[in-house]
């Protein structure tokens, strides 16, 4: 009995072994990094594998500094980023023989958004500064009810907050009784909930339960990101470790191809085609 | 002679897989030191624990975890206020009086509470409590620490309720009969005796409750609000170390300042939990020689 459970044992890791090898002939790509990122890699990485069953492509999340920190590490092929990469990143990686080469994949506007009951439709980039560093804190100040102004804000170091303090807040501080929230679902959802609430999101992540605001003008679309006239937009990376060769390669082309960008476009980002 | 070698391999092999977690643990203690030390040539001991305001993406940062550590004791406490009279008297219901049948009946039911996903509770908090919270006291936002307190507390109950009731029922018999034999009825034999006799031990399941609540991660992300401010109010959102470490780990750059803030929190922790547990363990301790 022991002995059968033994040789059972050492089948399973002899076909374990061979299942390796022959996935190995076939190419792995390894993508890691920002959960912004994912969806695009992960449906771009799926139609890729229809026509091409040879390839095996592993998508994961994670963050976008732990994407980075494993294309340093040699760990994985492709990393998502929804932030360029920090200097100290790029000297790191150089010291260790990586060179990362950036390819901006897609368009990310981020829409700030309100309850849908809420009279105010429209701010200023410099109002909205005001209302998340604490200068403003009653929407009776912007035209609104006398309602106390419920803050949301993301993680403080989520790709999106990130491009929000820089393009909105101007790198201030936001407020320390701002709530957090790890993701662009929450926000909108604790937004739909709260009268006197704000926050942002991608702009994927809009939907009809909360009212996005026209900001300095622009209302946030698919076409003003695009144009550039939308003020809170970003682009999103993938890096690869020096020119990509191989599966990398094909990879790539592919998410910058007509098809893979119509993929973008479906998950909610502006496609730059 | 051959049996015997083979029990002696069986033996050692054991022995190697029991050494497994001492091994975890000293890893994980390893890189806690390693990981977290370095914010302080950064910041001094006193700023980083002291300090009012968690920047730490700035330029200039700011790494004040008072906030965070507040936050975790004050949502901490509102979890035990809830856990600690629900668990304990479930426990006394459990083994003094329950009938044996709805015994069988409740006892499975609290354990499985410990069995549910902390992200199940956090999503029931986020669509069911938060909402409820919200509307039934009026406030702006359902997401602060009185909902989050709610939710660990029902976290916490299994954990007080089945360590308490172990120690009610291995009260030895002859304590209570003596107090009947005095005269006490039930409800004085299990208030005056019972109980107070089983005090060690629902210490013990206080304070690992405690610790449940303490490090619980997933639930208290989602639905105490999160802001980094030192808390005042039930009512108010507030941040936890366990929050900030997981909502923020994922984004950083690995080995900056902010990182090895994170580690340093994370070392918080462990000190507070790994004391927590060691305190428990006392108790038991000496409870177990009172009995004798």
């Amino acid at each position: 009995m022991k002995r059968m459970i033994l040789q059972g044992l050492l089948g399973l890791f002899i076909l374990g072994l061979i299942a390796q090898g022959v996935c190995a002939e076939g190419g792995r790509l390894v993508i890691q990094g920002s959960t912004t990122v994912l969806p695009i890699a992960q449906n771009c990485a799926e139609t890729f594998m229809k026509s091409h069953p040879a390839a095996d492509i592993s998508v994961r999340g994670g963050g976008s500094g732990t994407g980075i920190a494993a294309l340093i590490d040699g760990i994985c092929d492709v990393a998502d980023s929804s932030r360029p990469m920090k200097k100290k990143e790029i000297l790191k990686a150089n010291e260790k023989g990586v060179n990362p080469e950036p390819y901006v994949v897609a368009m990310d506007g981020i829409a700030v958004i309100v309850h849908s009951s809420n009279p105010v439709n429209k701010l200023t980039l410099t109002q909205i500064k005001d209302i998340y560093t604490g200068g403003i804190s009653n929407w009776s100040e912007l035209g609104g009810g006398n309602q106390k102004i419920v803050v949301i804000s993301r993680d403080v170091a989520s790709g999106t907050y990130e491009a929000f303090g820089k393009l909105a807040l101007k790198k201030q501080r936001v407020r320390p009784d701002a709530l957090l929230q790890a993701s662009n679902v929450a926000v909108a959802q604790t937004v739909k909930r709260a009268k006197g609430a704000i926050g942002y999101v991608g702009l994927g992540y809009l939907n009809s339960q909360v009212k996005a605001l026209v900001v300095d003008g622009v209302k946030p679309s698919v076409k003003t990101v695009l144009s550039g006239t939308y003020p809170i937009s970003r682009p999103l990376f993938m890096y690869t470790n020096g020119k990509p060769k191989g599966l990398t390669k094909d990879f790539i082309e592919f998410v910058l191809s007509e098809e893979g960008q119509k993929i973008v476009g479906k998950q909610g980002f502006v496609s730059l085609k | 002679m051959k049996r015997a070698r083979k029990e002696n391999l069986i033996k050692r092999l054991f022995c190697l897989f029991s050494l497994f977690s001492i091994v975890f643990l000293l890893g994980i203690v390893i890189v806690l030191f390693k990981e977290g030390l370095p914010i302080f040539k950064v910041t001094s001991f006193g700023k980083f624990f002291f300090g009012k305001f968690w920047y730490p993406t700035y330029e200039p940062p700011d790494f004040g975890i008072l906030p965070l550590l507040l936050g975790s004791l004050w949502v901490t406490a509102g979890a035990l206020i809830i856990a600690v009279p629900l668990g304990v008297a479930s426990a006394v219901y459990i083994s003094e009086v329950a009938h044996p049948k709805i015994k069988g009946l409740i006892k499975p039911a609290i354990e499985l509470l410990a069995g549910v996903p902390s992200v199940v509770y956090g999503f029931f908090g986020m669509v069911v409590v938060a909402p409820l919270v919200q509307k039934f006291f009026g406030l702006p936002v359902g997401l602060n620490a009185l909902t989050a307190s709610i939710l660990l507390g029902v976290m916490a109950i299994p954990t007080i309720t089945s360590i308490s009731e172990d120690a009610i029922s291995s009260v030895p018999k002859s304590f209570k009969e003596a107090s009947y034999a005095l005269g006490a009825n039930r409800w004085e034999t299990t208030v005056k005796v019972t109980v107070p006799s089983a005090a060690g031990g629902i210490s013990t399941a206080i304070i690992l409750g405690m610790g449940r609540a303490i490090g619980e991660t997933m639930t208290v992300l989602m639905v105490a609000g999160g802001a980094a401010v030192i808390p005042r109010s039930f009512f108010q959102p507030v941040r936890t170390m366990t929050a900030t470490i997981a909502a923020e780990m994922g984004e950083t750059v690995v080995g900056s300042e902010h990182f090895h803030a994170l580690f340093a929190i994370a070392l918080v922790l462990f000190v507070l939990t790994l004391s927590l547990n060691i305190g428990a363990d006392v108790l038991t301790q000496k409870f177990r020689k009172r009995l004798r």
